[in-house]
């Protein structure tokens, strides 16, 4: 790299290095920059948020009357399918690459990721499943209609007989969507042991850059299971093998063990980067340090070797043995000890603090209360008796939705709030993401909530039509779902606006103790001229403790 | 000022204890009807884990509402609070507790599990903890007279064929399934073409069936009335119609009901998915996508002509 100002408040906000593509076009360039890439991710993924939502708007449309009268039956039940594989494969999973993309680099003071190449073959791989997925929409017979899980023998059931059909397109998607998958773990592993600052011991990484390493560690073991799966299925659709297709011999349960193997670690993938969000910011908007930081760290590996032994409690139903299903009632229920001490610590970080309710704050701290609540109902639905009654009903819809939405979709749009001064060099509307925040919480309770009562009353999950005696949480989670797709309005109208002609941010607008606060905003293309000299653990709030001892060269541009 | 936090302490986990046992006894309200010996077992130990899930929430909560309404920071006050760091003690504590409740909570649904005793011998590995529990049979099964055999499950898409025994030795069947109260009850699934759910939520039980396996189910309805069966595990186009009746009645009604089906000729049940998909065959406009056709209406010797028709819970 040359000398290159890194010109933190000038006028022009475009990366300010020789021959760059320096306006909006680099978004849509095969970049290798790690923070065009995060942005990449983040936009892409946030569209197909709309597009699941847009689903999920008409399953609660049909659900708002007992009759199955809005749309048939079919098309129904490829609004649920879809809508799960979409908000998994192209919201949750990309979404958390794309933050885990711009921060990690920045936060352990690397210049890029291990490999640049890859990172951006990775992303656009993304577009491609997500094209896939569209697609199936238009060829005979529809998209997939066996849920996401894709169990056989109904996923392998293919009424029009023709080759390309929705689940074989499905399957495709799926796969190319783990080998990108992969492909970012490599990347992520390898950033993260391989480009650490000077000085950045493992105790001195950011919690995020822990959860994000646990994370994706998940990714390396897990995915493999799925992908085997999904490439067996395929072969019994399309090559009439009969791996899974109990008529010729083939064991459908064994499909649910590759697909439980990855995909309830799966939800860890997705827990725990917003675990480390809430780990970030809790301490900055109470302006103390994280409680317990060596524990909150090194649990979030305990969680990743549990995450791996626990896959049966999605099939206590299934034909399960006694012995088996109390062998994982155990695993299942210890994975509350790691998650209760990170609980615990956040609690013991915001108690005495000096808060200040900025959006971000709002949305961790609800993010935290509504975690709280799926890690109680989660454990009733560990409990094996318990479980017998309420798995497949929507009691466990809404516990998993207070995860992927109460608590993932919440700490998402935190970590957006707080690092949007950093990604686009300006601040956001305080006043719109309140709004914002209010109706997501109040839309998120009023979703998700009933539908717990009208689980545990023994209302099956995937219904297009139920009895009249459900009706009533049923109006009530429909109307939460409208509001729910309204508050993305005032977001959307946010960001834009703010990125357009929003305040200018400075470097660090927040306070914040850590790496990327210490640069520009945004930073330069390499972030750092000069490599930070770590110090400190992250969090010194109160301590008035130098993070890096080379501040002055680091900081060396007018500010 | 030792004293006064003691105090507050104290006050407030009374508080969240009472508040807590509240809700423990509210959660048996949320509940269809108990049907089954089983389903007093297993809200109990909803109940248990209900009182003790809103301490901990309110706890946590109630910690961050005080945070919040508490520790703000002034308009202008851009200083730092206190640097804690951790608290080796505190951090023991916090993971100690949460192993203790697990170890228990976890203990309690094992006992619970044994007690119930759903699945079939063949299936079950006990597991036996040094004092066994008697499992909750509430009469032997050969009291009354009643014939001890299975009843068999047919699940196929859409519909749910039950098969008795007759007085002959011929295969009765219906769309409905009766059951004499206060038996235990045995029954065998199978699984025409894909897998599904065999659940009733009155009974709080549930059980995926398989193709190609027969699984065994047991569990005892203890009251009278009649409730609804539902497919659990998603099975396809009209999963959501896959819905029967089932009868609870005593053992003297049971058994004139199962002679009268025995004597009937069997005839065409209702079936809703087939009645929909007729339905949806003659119109021309707005059709979906192409599905498995559903089976046609169950001919069988006990043929409900209406839908099911159980009262709400």
């Amino acid at each position: 790299m040359a000398n290159i100002p890194v010109e933190a408040l000038s006028g022009n906000r475009a990366q300010p290095y020789p021959g760059a593509p320096d306006n909006w076009k680099r978004f849509f360039s095969f970049s290798t920059d790690h923070k065009v890439i995060g942005i990449q991710y983040i936009v892409t993924s946030f569209v197909f948020f709309l597009v699941g939502g847009l689903f999920a708007m008409i399953i609660r449309g049909e659900l708002i009357t007992p009759e199955a009268n809005l749309v048939d039956r079919t098309l129904y039940n490829a609004m649920f399918t879809m809508h799960g594989s979409v908000m998994l494969f192209l919201w949750s999973f990309p979404v958390l690459v794309g933050l885990a993309n711009y921060l990690v680099p920045l936060m352990i003071g690397a210049r890029d990721m291990a490999f640049p190449r890859l990172n951006a073959a990775a992303f656009w791989m993304v577009p491609v499943v997500g094209i896939l997925m569209m697609s199936s929409f238009f060829v005979p017979g529809g998209p997939s209609q066996s849920g996401w899980w894709a169990y056989p023998p109904v996923s392998l059931q293919n009424p029009t007989g023709t080759l390309i059909n929705g689940q074989v397109l499905w399957l495709l998607a799926v796969a190319i969507s783990g080998v990108s998958s992969i492909m970012g773990a490599v990347n992520f592993v390898s950033t993260i042991f391989k480009l650490r600052a000077p000085g950045m011991t493992f105790f001195k990484m950011p919690v995020f850059v822990w959860t994000v390493l646990a994370a994706q560690i998940i990714q390396l073991f897990g995915l493999p299971a799925l992908t085997a799966g999904a490439v067996m299925l395929l072969l019994d659709i399309t090559t009439g093998t009969s791996f899974f297709r109990p008529e010729s011999g083939g064991n459908p349960v064994l499909y649910q063990h590759f697909f439980w193997f990855y995909s309830h670690p799966a939800v860890y993938v997705l827990a725990l980067p917003v675990f480390g969000v809430f780990s970030e910011i809790l301490p900055v908007y109470a302006r103390k340090p994280l409680f317990g930081y060596r524990v909150v760290a090194v649990s979030s590996l305990i969680i990743t070797g549990l995450s791996a032994i626990v896959w049966v409690h999605h099939m206590y139903a299934s034909g399960t043995p006694g012995w088996m299903r109390m062998l994982f009632m155990f695993t299942t229920m210890s994975i509350s000890v790691p998650t209760g001490i990170k609980i615990f610590a956040w609690t013991a970080t915001i108690f005495g603090g000096k808060l200040r309710l900025d959006t971000p704050m709002l949305f961790a701290l609800a993010g935290v209360v509504n975690f709280v609540f799926a890690g109680i109902t989660g454990i009733m639905l560990g409990s094996v008796p318990v479980d017998i009654h309420v798995n497949n009903t929507y009691f466990v819809v809404g516990h998993f939705h207070y995860v992927v939405y109460g608590t993932i979709v919440f700490g998402i749009y935190a970590a957006i709030y707080h690092w949007f001064p950093k990604m686009t060099g300006r601040m956001y509307y305080e006043g719109l993401g309140k709004v914002h925040f209010w109706l997501t919480w109040i839309g998120t309770t009023l979703n998700f909530l009933p539908m717990h009562p009208v689980g545990l009353m023994g209302m099956p999950r995937r219904v297009a039509s139920y009895d009249p005696e459900f009706a009533f949480w049923n109006v009530l989670a429909s109307l939460g779902g409208f509001l729910l797709g309204l508050s993305t309005l005032p977001f959307i109208l946010n960001m834009v606006s703010s990125w357009i002609q929003g305040e200018q941010a400075s470097h660090n607008p927040w306070r914040a103790i850590g790496l990327e606060w210490l640069i520009a905003s945004p930073p330069p293309v390499e972030n750092f001229e000069q490599l930070p000299i770590v110090v400190s653990e992250p969090y010194g709030y109160g301590k008035d403790e130098p993070l890096v001892s080379n501040l002055a060269e680091l900081s060396e541009s007018p500010e | 000022m030792k004293m006064r936090l003691i105090v507050t302490l104290v006050g407030a986990t009374i508080l969240l204890t009472l508040a807590s046992l509240w809700m423990g006894q509210q959660a048996y309200s949320w509940f269809p009807p108990e049907a089954s010996a089983e389903s007093k077992l297993i809200d109990d130990l909803f109940s248990f884990l209900v009182a003790l899930g809103t301490f901990i929430f309110l706890g946590v909560t109630g910690t961050l509402a005080y945070s919040v309404l508490f520790y703000r920071a002034g308009r202008y006050d851009y200083s730092d609070g206190p640097p804690i760091e951790g608290n080796v003690t505190l951090e023991i504590v916090w993971t100690a507790i949460p192993i203790a409740l697990v170890i228990w909570i976890a203990g309690y649904s094992y006992q619970v599990y044994e007690q119930m005793d759903v699945r079939g011998p063949m299936e079950m590995v006990h597991l036996h903890m040094p004092e066994t529990m008697p499992a909750a049979y509430a009469q032997p099964l050969e009291t009354g007279g009643l014939p001890s055999a299975e009843i068999a499950v047919q699940a196929k898409q859409w519909a749910w064929i039950f098969h008795y025994p007759g007085p002959g030795g011929q295969d009765v069947t219906s769309t409905e399934l009766h059951l004499p109260v206060d038996h235990r009850i045995k029954l065998a699934l199978t699984s025409d073409d894909v897998l599904h759910g065999f659940y009733v939520p009155a009974f709080r039980l549930k059980q995926d069936i398989i193709p190609n396996k027969t699984i065994d189910f047991e569990f005892t309805p203890t009251r009278i009335g009649t409730y609804r069966l539902r497919d659990s595990q998603y099975s396809g186009t009209y999963f959501a119609a896959m819905q029967a009746d089932v009868v609870v009645e005593s053992p003297v009604d049971y058994q004139a009901w199962l002679a009268d089906a025995s004597s009937r000729v069997p005839s065409p049940a209702y079936n809703r998915a087939s009645f929909e998909y007729n339905r949806s065959a003659e119109q021309s406009v707005v059709r979906g996508w192409a599905t498995v056709p559903p089976a046609p209406p169950p001919v069988v010797n006990y043929a409900p002509k209406q839908a099911p028709d159980s009262p709400p819970a």
